[in-house]
């Protein structure tokens, strides 16, 4: 795809955005003008900046024909082969890394997430690898869990009771 | 003006407190941190690390943020002047003769060229932002919402006029902030709106710290990982503590762009939508003008190093007056820091310097003494940061990555959100690469509550008549500021056509 045809198709996804936009407050059935005694309504706000949304998408179209803006005249790929490895690649893991974390808890994913990048895409030595793998966990259990209280998400029951080890003991030491 | 002095003796020893410096420390290396790595600047690393200021109490969170940034601005000149490509999009001036000194054998005398003239811009600038914050926090508690809401289209219309970006573009970034703002429960009416596909989660709406991290972690990573490839060489650096004193002659040979950096960086830096960048490529134009040997610009001058330096510095003050004494953000990286004081509970604008006058004032106690904290954290860890240069990509990669989805949870426990900050990235991304700004977006989901809320009240007080906004004096101006700044492209290109036409 060529940076010319990723504007048209871009320009027409904005439209249709802002077009949808406008129809979601409209089905919503909120107000876009005034409410008598009470003032501006609830839609009025979102539903004429949509439809300002929807005329700036239209101002590009139409620049795009006229081919006024530097990208509607560029014949050059919108996404190059190598970009589309390394941006798919990392897309594609952090889609991976946000599903394990529901399913197998934010640790374990970690371990996978740090593992694939450091060793598998950076090709790094197993030094740094294995520190990598095992800093990062630790060093966001230390700080999400320990300074900033958070529960981060531990995934399913299983994987859950099974971590729940690591807190009980550093309830039991520490507290 | 006494009292500009006690308060701000009362700063300075906040600053001082033993959780307060160590926010500066720790502030003024991540952000030297942020600043060097290239593809990272300030408002990256604010973004990113803002979740994990939670930690702290709020003052003691905006001096790290604020050391930050200032320290970003400081570190983007490394990468700048070693690798030839700037470290941030503000140090973008820094290299046009940055470069060419490297490459002449001469990096160091550019890395401490850039150091004083940051040191310089900054004490300029805080010094410049402590005389004009005051009265104009004490001028803006005039303002009503007429007020409020004309000094947002005026920020708004700064973006249109002076961002230089895609007209359309621009416009349909600035709207798609606001109405994304609007997501969840209406404040006044309590009606639901926007609620996508009869998602529940979309109540809550949309935290502007999603989208800031979505589109400056995420998004960023990805437009990093693409324009780099994960392959950058380096210019080789000597630097030992000699060379650093002999240097230190060289500061009056640069000490005039310096100066003009300094103040033209802060009042540019003021301006909403202008912010650093422009204020450093302006600085250096002038400063190339200005000299008496204007070619040598661009081949290894070091005023040509200086005068970029000091503005952006300068420019990083000059920003937060307008977000502290207004409410309104100057730059991308201060519409976050906004949004952070939102959450931390504070109410920005006008009122802030006399409801928090702690926050305020040690925020800029905080700011001098990070000046002085930035300067020799630079000058002695040059070397480190050298070597800091040259780690690779698929290491720092994975743990932004990893702050940026274990930040946007932290924030609101949901992994819903999280997801939403992937699809951001993404979509600001493929945005991006057709040259739509996203910064007006940040900005504009930031201010976007405010702003509605502003126009609301004001319609409601005056029963529905728009003339509201212009029959109040500051309002009227602000508008018709705005309507100027909106037209000037225009009427630009109209004058550009007609030079064309009468030349032809």
């Amino acid at each position: 795809m060529t940076v010319r045809t990723a504007e048209l198709l871009m320009g027409i996804a904005t439209l249709l955005v802002s077009l949808g936009l406008m129809l979601n407050v409209h089905l919503d059935g909120l107000t876009i003008g005034w409410v008598e005694g009470r003032g501006p309504g609830a839609g009025m706000w979102p539903f004429w900046l949509s439809l300002g949304m929807a005329l700036a998408a239209l101002a590009t179209i139409v620049r795009w024909f006229m081919g006024a803006t530097p990208e509607s005249r560029s014949t050059d790929p919108y996404i190059s082969q190598e970009t589309m490895f390394i941006v798919g690649v990392s897309v594609v893991a952090l889609f991976a890394f946000l599903l394990l974390m529901t399913i197998i808890g934010t640790y374990l994913a970690l371990v996978l997430f740090m593992f694939f990048y450091v060793r598998i895409i950076g090709r790094h030595g197993w030094a740094m690898t294995s520190a990598l793998v095992i800093g990062t966990p630790v060093f966001v259990y230390l700080l999400f869990e320990v300074a900033l209280t958070k529960y981060l998400p531990k995934g399913w029951p299983i994987f859950e009771e099974g971590f729940l080890v690591i807190d009980n003991l550093r309830y039991e030491w520490f507290y | 003006m006494d009292i500009i002095l006690t308060s701000l003796g009362a700063g300075l020893l906040q600053a001082f407190e033993p959780l307060n410096i160590f926010m500066i420390f720790a502030g003024c290396l991540a952000g030297l941190f942020v600043g060097c790595m290239p593809g990272l600047g300030s408002v990256n690393g604010v973004a990113i690390l803002l979740p994990i200021t939670f930690l702290v109490p709020p003052t003691a969170a905006i001096i790290f943020l604020a050391a930050l940034y200032y320290g970003a601005m400081y570190g983007g000149a490394i990468s700048s002047i070693t690798l030839g490509i700037p470290g941030a999009s503000t140090a973008v001036a820094t290299v046009f003769d940055g470069r060419p000194m490297a490459q002449q054998g001469k990096a160091d005398k550019a890395l401490m060229a850039a150091a004083v003239a940051s040191f310089i811009g900054g004490t300029v600038s805080v010094i410049l932002f402590t005389l004009f914050a005051p009265p104009l926090a004490a001028f803006a508690l005039k303002f009503g919402p007429q007020e409020e809401f004309a000094l947002m289209v005026l920020a708004f219309a700064t973006f249109i006029g002076l961002g230089g970006d895609d007209i359309p573009k621009t416009i349909f970034s600035i709207l798609l902030g606001l109405v994304l703002a609007a997501v969840g429960f209406d404040i006044i009416s309590g009606q639901p709106r926007l609620i996508f596909f009869d998602m529940v989660e979309f109540q809550r709406g949309i935290g502007f710290l999603v989208l800031a991290i979505g589109i400056y972690g995420i998004g960023e990573m990805l437009w990093t990982l693409e324009s780099t490839n994960g392959q950058i060489a380096m210019h080789k650096v000597k630097v030992t503590w000699a060379r650093i004193k002999a240097n230190f002659g060289d500061i009056k040979h640069y000490i005039n762009s310096t100066w003009l950096g300094s103040f033209l960086g802060f009042f540019v830096g003021t301006l909403p939508a202008a912010g650093a960048t422009p204020a450093s490529l302006m600085s250096y134009g002038l400063s190339k003008t200005f000299s008496k040997d204007p070619d040598s610009y661009g081949k290894g001058n070091i005023a040509g190093v200086a005068a970029p330096e000091a503005a952006n510095n300068a420019a990083s003050t000059g920003s937060m007056l307008p977000m502290i004494t207004l409410g309104i953000p100057g730059s991308p990286t201060t519409a976050i820091l906004l949004g952070g004081m939102v959450i931390w509970g504070l109410r920005p604008g006008p009122l802030l310097f006399t409801e928090s006058p702690d926050f305020v004032w040690g925020l800029i106690g905080s700011m001098y003494v990070a000046n002085f904290v930035t300067v020799l954290l630079n000058i002695a860890m040059i070397p480190l940061f050298i070597r800091v240069l040259a780690m690779p990509f698929s290491i720092l990669t994975p743990i932004i990555f990893v702050l940026c989805v274990l930040g946007v949870y932290a924030t609101t426990d949901r992994m819903f959100d999280t997801w939403i900050m992937l699809l951001i990235g993404i979509a600001g991304y493929l945005l991006r690469k057709l040259n739509y700004p996203v910064a007006p977006a940040v900005l504009a989901i930031v201010l976007g509550p405010l702003a509605e809320r502003s126009m609301r009240q004001s319609l409601i007080g005056s029963q529905g008549d728009v003339m509201t906004f212009f029959e109040r004096p500051i309002s009227l101006t602000c508008l018709i500021l705005a309507f100027g700044l909106m037209s000037y492209p225009l009427v630009l290109k109209y004058m550009r056509n007609r030079k064309a036409g009468a030349n032809a």
